[in-house]
């Protein structure tokens, strides 16, 4: 039935995904989210997003992902609370499915997102949530005058730093190289912490508990001298990796696992597009997300009247 | 979705007829509100079957410490005995929620 095919399908109800879906609907396209958890992706676990504009005290991310969805559906987009199973984007048309339902349509926009990245110890997943934490800001308040390890040297680490040193006693910062990657902004904050003691040109090669986590091995990158610390917590923020795990064998990626698609945000496929943090690009952040859903919308559009 | 404390804690965890499924949150962790909807929907597919319920851990602070909750949101599920039978920590999608719900026997 011609009824049920979507002019759009967007996998991912994040800020790329939304917005894609509000331009698409306001160029009259049947327009269907398929969102598995909740809207706003990553940026829903964010307190307060300040980088993004219009907001003179910020804006709590969670809220403002709300809103993305709902001004995406006052022009008529659908939204359907479901985990994406499987997608065949270069059949026509194109077929996604959840484990309850199947969908088709003329376009698909990719807005699948990242997720934190792993260190890869082996016993780091059965200790996820009895010390080894993946968000500052969620489990924070867990690590009262305790002791916590972070690992990264980004701007997540490093707000994450600023924010603990708050709450713990002592916060150690592992980080492979000898200097931040970090922002300018954070730096007076850091530095104005006395409770931040740097471990530089390390990495964290053991993870040690026993019910809980104990302490963690660190290596030195420069003798391969290890030491041992003792904390209460590990907060990795190592940056994240795009979740294509969907796509894989069918949507191109580049090295590093992104969607291998330039600024118009067009794949190897025609009518597929890939948007936000899953993209490869320069600047992963809410403000190039959304540009991406609304340059994937026209090409969409494009597509579709050809 | 019931909010249970201390006070009622045995009386509608472990001596529940039914297998309870508590989730551990607090109103200032992102991801658990974004989890919220998904164990809504899931209390209403459960009902019957399984019970969902609430711990906040910044009212209840002795039960998150009970239970070695050091991370939100943690689920864990009780099935008519003090000792959790098994934790899930972290959100999940509605259908993985299920799929985990009944590797533990619940249909």
């Amino acid at each position: 039935m011609e009824n049920n095919i979507y002019d759009v399908i967007i996998i991912g109800g994040g800020p790329g995904g939304y917005t894609a879906a509000l331009y698409a609907a306001r160029a009259n396209l049947s327009t269907l989210v398929i969102e598995k958890m909740a809207p706003g992706g990553q940026m829903a676990t964010t307190d307060i997003v300040e980088n993004y504009p219009g907001f003179v005290d910020g804006i709590n991310g969670f809220e403002l992902g709300m809103q993305m969805k709902k001004g995406a559906e006052r022009f008529g987009v659908k939204s359907k609370m479901a985990e994406v199973k499987s997608v065949e984007l270069s059949a026509n048309p194109k077929v996604v499915k959840t484990a309850k339902d199947t969908f088709e349509a003329k376009t698909v926009i990719l807005a699948l997102g990242a997720s934190p990245r792993e260190l890869g110890l082996e016993n780091e997943r059965n200790l996820r949530g009895r010390g080894v934490s993946y968000c500052a800001t969620c489990d924070g308040m867990f690590y009262r005058d305790k002791t916590v390890v972070i690992v990264g040297g980004g701007n997540t680490a490093v707000a994450d730093a600023i924010f603990l040193a708050k709450i713990c006693k002592k916060v150690y910062l592992v980080h492979r190289r000898d200097e931040l990657r970090a922002s300018k902004t954070y730096m007076e904050a850091l530095e104005n912490a006395e409770n931040i003691e740097f471990v530089w040109s390390s990495e964290v090669v053991e993870i040690m508990a026993e019910q809980m986590v104990t302490g963690v091995k660190v290596k030195s990158r420069k003798d391969d001298s290890v030491r041992e610390i003792a904390c209460d917590g590990v907060f990795v923020a190592i940056g994240n990796v795009p979740n294509t795990d969907l796509i894989k064998g069918q949507v191109e990626l580049d090295e590093a696992g992104y969607v291998a698609a330039d600024e118009t945000t067009k794949t190897n496929i025609p009518g597929v597009f890939a948007v936000g943090d899953m993209r490869q690009k320069p600047l992963r952040q809410i403000v190039t997300a959304v540009a991406d859903g609304a340059v994937a919308s026209k090409y969409a559009e494009e597509f579709i009247d050809l | 979705m019931m909010i249970v404390t201390n006070k009622n804690f045995q009386e509608e965890v472990v001596e529940s007829k039914v297998p309870v499924l508590v989730d551990f949150y607090a109103e200032w962790c992102m991801p658990c509100k974004m989890f919220g909807p998904i164990l809504e929907s899931a209390a209403e597919d459960f009902e019957g079957k399984m019970k969902i319920v609430k711990i906040n851990i910044d009212e209840s602070p002795e039960l998150a410490q009970k239970y070695f909750v050091m991370s939100i949101p943690t689920l864990k599920l009780f099935n008519g005995s003090e000792e959790a039978k098994a934790t899930f920590v972290g959100s999940m999608s509605g259908e993985e929620l299920e799929e985990w719900v009944a590797s533990q026997g619940i249909k």
